[in-house]
């Protein structure tokens, strides 16, 4: 993949809340079409990490730069580039007073202007995709936690971005929900979309990650394929970690 | 009747004896001490009143001040929702500035009683906007016209219209701060991951608020907002202050050329209650279908 450009790329990042430095120094790259997934004790930032990339936080130091734009607090380009960023994020967030398919065609008809019979027949497909057509006309508290977090990922796949950002997809799920959504995103994943995932589901990382990467306290420790990443990673924190998680 | 009396213990019935002997006492007073004369039969002439010469009857009075109390209610609440909206998006929003003139304003309100709001509002506001505007000349045209009916209906008569138009600004002002608390409740109240999800599609400040918070929003302001319109209904008796004519206004018309204050004034509370609490029977009852 040494050959595609980046496609997100930071630079030195910072990131303060008050006085607690919740990123350091972030140097890293995603090409296009590669899938990384980060992973880390709660709390070492890989959530503002992820948020930072479409601006739902603002780094205070550093460049970031997404799609060949720069992403800055008060930047005008924000709302343009976050139509080309999908986020799947750990609660749903799925709006409760639309239908799923409401949920699904909101974003393509008001921010992408695509006219409403139009959107309509994308987000079936994409429910479809999902497998999950039937529910279309329902609202989301009527689906379970794993069929809501595909209604999630239908629609920022209804965006038609070009990255999709998942914020631990599968933590506020039941345990039998969560091999559900796990395999819709490993489809996702052989479709060659650029994904950044954080998540503690290692068996996916596995499957998909093309780059796996470590986080701690704000730093970024090590960066690997998965091969290398889950056999003879560098640093001994992250063996601590992988084996604490691996255990089980 | 048997089921109600063995709810109640024997001091609830002291409490009611109290209370029934001291209305008694009142009114026992009045009529031995005071040698207040009772006119309730006159009543009934100041709300209606049958026109000897033009064979008709009409609204005398007490409801022509119970009509124009309805109208500035009514007007009132729509332009302190606008305002109120405006003034809650302005209490959430991430501009400084912004915030901080809608706090100020809300303080301002808060802390200084209405009476005095009331009149800086007039004077300061209301009346300069009317002399902008020469809404009064406006208005003067239109009572002169012949097919003014339409206007007649909405606004009354024409001549008052200067009047009116100040009314509804001043309580509307003075509501708009506490409508705009409800709607900031009801704003915070929607989950933050909500704008979250909003933005990540790609919708600007605007759409998110318009398509995605403030929908969800309503659902929370409906309750409390009905309730500060019958707020408003009994706040509207204020604006008799400054001359609007309205059924308070009206009342004291009443009582200072007949004298009949406690006929008058009863009436009056009457009005008052009956449309207030009928409006609160209404707005639970629309609640509990939901």
């Amino acid at each position: 993949m040494s050959n595609t450009l980046p496609i997100i790329k930071f630079e030195s990042v910072d990131k303060f809340y008050g006085n607690f430095q919740a990123l350091k120094d972030i140097t890293i790259s995603v090409n296009a079409g590669e899938r990384m997934v980060i992973c880390g004790p709660s709390g070492s930032g890989k959530s503002t990490l992820i948020r930072c990339i479409n601006g739902l936080e603002n780094h205070n130091a550093g460049k970031l730069t997404v799609d060949g734009i720069e992403v800055f607090e008060g930047s005008k380009d924000i709302i343009r580039l976050r139509q080309e960023i999908g986020m799947v994020f750990q609660q749903f967030n799925l709006f409760p007073h639309l239908t799923v398919l409401e949920n699904l065609t909101i974003g393509p008809i008001k921010v992408r202007k695509i006219p409403k019979s139009e959107a309509e027949i994308m987000a079936r497909k994409y429910l479809e995709r999902v497998h999950i057509p039937e529910q279309a006309e329902k609202y989301p508290a009527e689906l379970s936690g794993g069929q809501q977090q595909r209604v999630a990922i239908a629609r920022s796949l209804c965006m038609e971005s070009k990255i999709l950002l998942f914020d631990e997809p599968t933590s506020a799920l039941d345990p039998e929900m969560i091999n559900e959504v796990l395999d819709v995103m490993v489809e996702l994943a052989d479709t060659g979309m650029t994904m950044v995932c954080v998540t503690h589901e290692m068996g996916f990382a596995r499957k998909v990650a093309d780059t796996m990467v470590f986080m701690d306290e704000g730093k970024i420790i090590e960066v690997a394929p998965p091969e290398k990443f889950f056999s003879n990673p560098d640093s001994d924190r992250c063996r601590e970690f992988l084996e604490q998680i691996l255990e089980h | 009747m048997q089921k109600i009396r063995k709810k109640l213990h024997w001091l609830d019935f002291l409490i009611l004896g109290c209370v029934i002997a001291f209305f008694t006492y009142v009114f026992v007073q009045m009529s031995g001490n005071l040698n207040y004369h009772w006119r309730w039969e006159k009543i009934p002439n100041y709300i209606f009143k049958y026109h000897n010469g033009r064979q008709e009857w009409f609204a005398n009075l007490l409801l022509q001040g119970l009509i124009i109390t309805v109208r500035v209610s009514i007007y009132a609440t729509i332009l302190a929702l606008i305002l109120g909206v405006v003034l809650g998006i302005a209490r959430c929003s991430r501009n400084l500035v912004i915030r901080m003139l809608a706090r100020t304003y809300l303080e301002f309100l808060r802390n200084i009683p209405p009476l005095v709001v009331i009149f800086i509002f007039y004077f300061f506001l209301a009346e300069q906007i009317i002399q902008a505007m020469n809404i009064e000349s406006w208005s003067y045209k239109i009572a002169k016209m012949e097919n003014n009916q339409i206007w007649e209906f909405f606004c009354g008569d024409m001549r008052r219209f200067p009047s009116l138009i100040s009314g509804v600004i001043v309580l509307a002002l003075f509501e708009s701060a506490f409508v705009g608390e409800i709607v900031r409740a009801g704003i915070q109240s929607v989950d933050r991951g909500q704008g979250e999800a909003a933005r990540s599609v790609g919708m600007s400040s605007f759409q998110e608020m318009r398509y995605i918070i403030l929908p969800q929003a309503m659902k929370k302001i409906m309750p409390p907002m009905a309730n500060q319109f019958i707020t408003l209904i009994k706040d509207s008796s204020i604006i008799s202050l400054i001359s609007v004519q309205e059924l308070t206004y009206k009342t004291a018309e009443l009582v200072s050329s007949t004298h009949m204050i406690f006929e008058a004034w009863l009436t009056t509370a009457a009005f008052y209650f009956v449309i207030c609490f009928g409006l609160s029977l209404l707005f639970t009852k629309l609640e509990g279908s939901k």
